[in-house]
């Protein structure tokens, strides 16, 4: 297993850098291809009142002006050997692993990213709580009655959660439960974790929530889908021949059997949230990565951009890892394999 | 089934109940949301804060919330150019000079701040001489020397640390070479700005400029420690020399300030600093800012633009929201330049042709009707000072003269019509909607145009605002805003209008109108001293460019301002078209 976790995390490395080479070249590369100057680039990074010398120093500045690789490595050096920032009063130290200077703020990126971070895992991690408990749960019981008035009613519920955008939802319930009926946090609270627990799920309750009815309405269709056809296998018959009570045929047995591709599902969600819940984020004014990715990528600010590919990329194979790990302990077949 | 369509009912039930809920939200009667009760008005009224002071109040206290749906370019004088910023920061910093705390035009006139006085010019208007107030401090209680204003001027020079900020001291100072301390650290070598004495200072000009004073009220006189200095990162702890100072700064999120305890009232005759605590939430959801504020739960968005297509109509339709809103002119001119270096624009008749056929009530529409702005009939709105209304190209009802237009057509060779390109910034709808009705009316007179929309961020840096790129893809046309950098000609028109501030490598504000006549009238404006003359002379200089149709005239724009009821001493300043933000107060507590 170790050998395997290994492999898997050199492999990760491989496609991290993989993917930084490839938003590098979307940044730079393409515009190049495309017949702009070093000076058109630089042009998005100076005031509304640059003239031309302004502009050539900030694309001397900003590195526009060396070749491609050279930048990619300056990029590379500051990953592993740290960087230098010049703050115009002093000469400031970026320390390994230096993701950059963001173009527009000069701020750094990573301890953004990080100050960032808590953010999006409590939101993210909160929800996928509710989520994943919820959805499999309307699902398993959606597959037992069905047909019944409830598994009609959640399916059209789980419909209404797949069809409805974050942005809708998210304001029409702080519309409601913030604004009028005041029983929840407005948009933009967020307390840290270790600052208030309480608090904390307070203010982050109704985003929970909104994102949670999201995700679970996928969840309870795919449970419920993957429960009917487990349900109807010979060895849950067999199960039941054997005079197994009826909940450890469903849970040990139906459900066990139809987690796979929910866990599978599961993975990909939670490691593409933790890159970034930006409908989310944005809806509910929550300072998280997503919010951050937006304004990168329309501010065209590449440093903040590569690091937030980084950061989601990493979350996307991290999940997978553990997902792939959790394999082998929900089903006991790829173990054996 | 009976039970299932009960359950059906009960469900519709609730999603009906929500929506209502919704649609209807708190009640926004005059007392409002949050705990607070109103000011000292009985009655709210719309446009209140027009002209007059809404909810009137002198009473200190409280924590003043407030919520801006983008970030600041920085926190740092040196370094930002939003309107909104400008305001803001004379609640932490003191210019020399600044604007007068005052509702309408009143509050876009110049009072001394740091300085005991305006400016004292020489006889050519070449240099200009301050003397400080005396005693005034920082937060820390040392007090403010000429040096310190001298040394925030030298660091705002520095455009590699400091980008975004204005570049009017680079451009207007004799610098003789010099770039700003973090280059050349021997401020004696910065002879643009003489500091005789603590309190004294003289700025020697490159040129003459009578209306440096506006330049001194610039937000980068406001003074800088030099010992405080961090370069680009003393946007995070900036030195308070207004009323308040920073508690908490976490960039990008939010930020706190409190009252600074060496801030003297009786120095000051601009800030009011009414509540106790000031509170910044940056990055909100613009939708979510305006719900806020109609709940009560936030006192002003910070960007002074008015709320989102998504609540105006809300405001206007609910009569108690409309009770504590102000529709006035926000400053902006939204208009549409005619590149006369782009055929056959570069033939005055066409352009006239185009300036006749134009429905100009649609690109009123565009912009949100009457709620969104006048009607525009030349460049300088009426909100600046000494600015004349004037229109060229009447029409019945703004509607365009076709007839005229074809005449017009028929002296430019062009008797058919012709073909060009319509540009415009892709995020911005309402530019798109204005664009689109362009078409529509141009064509009327055969005159077809081609939309391309670009992106927001490279417009005017790589589209177009660069002239190569314009001439190459025929575009003739730009959908354009400008807002003055102060109120008056030079702030509105020198950048706009000026030929030669046209940049060959793009990143230009003058997106195409170039009339050699104008050089001189534009440098006898900077060295007329008489405001009135000063003011016919800009007045006349808008007019030209109307009798040359370099612009197609839109929108003076508006903004639906909303005051939430526990917001007190509210009123649009003439400065910036937005609420002025050193007079608020709050009576929650």
């Amino acid at each position: 297993m170790l050998a395997y976790v290994a492999r898997r995390i050199v492999a990760a490395v491989v496609l991290l850098g993989i993917v930084t080479v490839a938003t590098f070249a979307v940044f730079f590369l393409v515009p190049r291809l495309a017949g702009a100057t070093p000076q058109d680039l630089a042009a998005r990074y100076v005031g509304r009142a640059a003239g031309e010398a302004q502009i050539q120093a900030a694309a001397e500045r900003l590195g526009f002006t060396d070749p491609l690789y050279v930048q990619y490595g300056r990029f590379v050096k500051g990953l592993v050997a740290g960087a230098e920032y010049d703050t115009g009063a002093s000469v400031e130290q970026c320390p390994a692993p230096c993701l950059g200077y963001s173009f527009i703020t000069q701020n750094p990126v990573l301890p953004d990213l990080l100050d960032r971070l808590p953010v999006t895992l409590s939101l993210a991690l909160g929800a996928a709580v509710l989520w994943l408990v919820s959805g499999v749960a309307i699902g398993v019981l959606s597959a037992l009655r069905r047909g019944s008035a409830f598994d009609r009613a959640a399916m059209g519920v789980a419909l209404a959660g797949v069809s409805l955008p974050i942005f809708f939802t998210g304001l029409l319930t702080l519309s409601i439960f913030s604004y009028g009926l005041g029983i929840t946090a407005p948009g933009g609270s967020f307390t840290r974790l270790d600052e208030n627990p309480l608090l904390w799920a307070y203010d982050l309750l109704l985003p929970w929530i909104t994102l949670a009815f999201l995700y679970s309405a996928a969840y309870a269709r795919l449970t419920r889908a993957g429960m009917l056809d487990t349900m109807g296998e010979d060895f849950i018959r067999t199960a039941r021949a054997k005079g197994l009570p009826e909940r450890t045929v469903v849970v040990r047995h139906g459900l066990r059997a139809a987690l796979t591709p929910i866990l599978t599902l599961f993975g990909l969600d939670l490691g593409l949230l933790l890159g970034g819940a930006i409908l989310t984020e944005s809806t509910f004014s929550l300072p998280g990565i997503g919010k951050y990715s937006v304004d990168a990528v329309v501010q065209n600010d590449l440093p903040k951009v590569l690091g937030v590919v980084l950061i989601g990329s990493m979350f996307i194979i991290l999940a997978n890892l553990v997902v792939d790990v959790l394999y082998a302990v929900v089903d006991p077949r790829v173990r054996a394999g | 089934m009976r039970r299932t369509r009960r359950l059906a009912a009960v469900a519709l039930g609730a999603v009906a109940a929500m929506a209502l809920g919704a649609c209807g939200g708190p009640s926004t009667g005059g007392s409002g949301g949050g705990t607070g009760g109103g000011g000292d008005t009985a009655k709210a009224e719309a446009n209140a804060g027009i002209g007059g002071i809404a909810n009137p109040s002198d009473a200190k206290g409280g924590t003043l919330r407030m919520a801006n749906s983008s970030d600041w370019d920085s926190l740092d004088p040196a370094d930002t150019y939003y309107a909104y910023a400008w305001n803001f920061a004379r609640l932490y910093g003191r210019s020399l000079v600044g604007f007068k705390a005052a509702p309408g035009k009143e509050g876009a006139e110049l009072v001394p701040d740091l300085a005991e006085s305006l400016g004292t010019p020489n006889a050519d208007a070449t240099q200009w001489t301050y003397r400080l107030k005396p005693g005034i401090k920082f937060e820390d209680g040392s007090v403010i020397t000429s040096r310190d204003v001298k040394y925030a001027i030298a660091r705002s020079l520095d455009k590699d640390t400091f980008p975004n900020g204005p570049t009017y001291f680079n451009d207007y100072l004799d610098l003789q070479g010099y770039e700003g301390p973090y280059k050349n650290p021997n401020l004696d070598a910065f002879t643009a700005v003489e500091t005789p004495d603590d309190r004294t200072l003289v700025f020697k000009l490159r040129t003459a400029f009578a209306g440096f004073d506006y330049l001194a009220g610039l937000i980068n006189t406001i003074p800088v420690p030099q010992a405080a200095d961090t370069g680009a990162r003393y946007k995070e702890k900036v030195v308070s020399s207004g009323p308040y100072k920073f508690e908490t700064n976490e960039l990008g999120k939010r930020f706190t300030m409190v009252r600074n305890p060496n801030w003297d009232a009786s120095t000051d005759p601009i800030r009011k600093a009414l509540p106790d605590r000031i509170e910044v939430a940056v990055n909100a959801n613009a939708d979510d800012v305006d719900n806020r504020l109609f709940s009560g739960d936030l006192d002003v968005a910070i960007e002074g633009t008015g709320v989102q297509p998504a609540a105006q109509g809300r405001v206007l339709a609910d009569q108690a929201l409309k009770a504590n809103s102000d529709n006035g002119l926000a400053g902006f001119t939204w208009f549409t330049v005619l590149d006369d270096s782009v055929a056959p624009l570069d033939n005055v008749h066409c352009r006239r042709a185009v300036l006749l056929a134009a429905d100009r009530t649609g690109y009123q529409r565009a912009y949100g009707g009457a709620t969104g702005g006048d009607l525009a009939t030349n460049l300088m709105g009426t909100n600046i000072p000494g600015a004349q209304q004037f229109d060229l190209y009447p029409s019945s009802g703004g509607t365009g003269d076709v007839a005229k237009a074809k005449d017009e057509l028929n002296q430019c060779g062009q008797p058919n019509g012709f073909t060009t390109s319509i540009s415009f910034r892709a995020e911005r709808p309402k530019e798109k909607a204005a664009a689109e009705a362009l078409q529509q009316s141009l064509a009327r007179a055969g005159i077809q145009l081609e939309i391309k929309p670009f992106p927001a961020g490279d417009y005017a840096k790589l589209y177009a605002g660069k002239p190569d790129y314009s001439v190459a893809n025929k575009l003739g046309l730009k959908v354009y805003g400008w807002q003055a950098d102060w109120p008056d000609g030079f702030g509105f028109l020198a950048q706009v209008v000026d030929r030669r501030v046209i940049k060959a490598g793009g990143g230009n504000t003058n997106l195409g109108i170039r009339i050699p006549e104008l050089d001189a009238r534009i440098d006898q404006a900077l060295g007329e001293t008489d405001k009135a003359k000063r003011d016919a002379i800009w007045t006349g200089i808008d007019r030209t460019v109307m009798e040359n149709a370099s612009v197609l005239p839109g929108v003076w724009a508006k903004g639906l301002l909303y005051r939430p009821p526990n917001l007190t001493n509210v009123f649009v300043t003439g400065a910036w078209g937005m609420y002025e933000y050193t007079a608020l107060g709050t009576t929650r507590r």
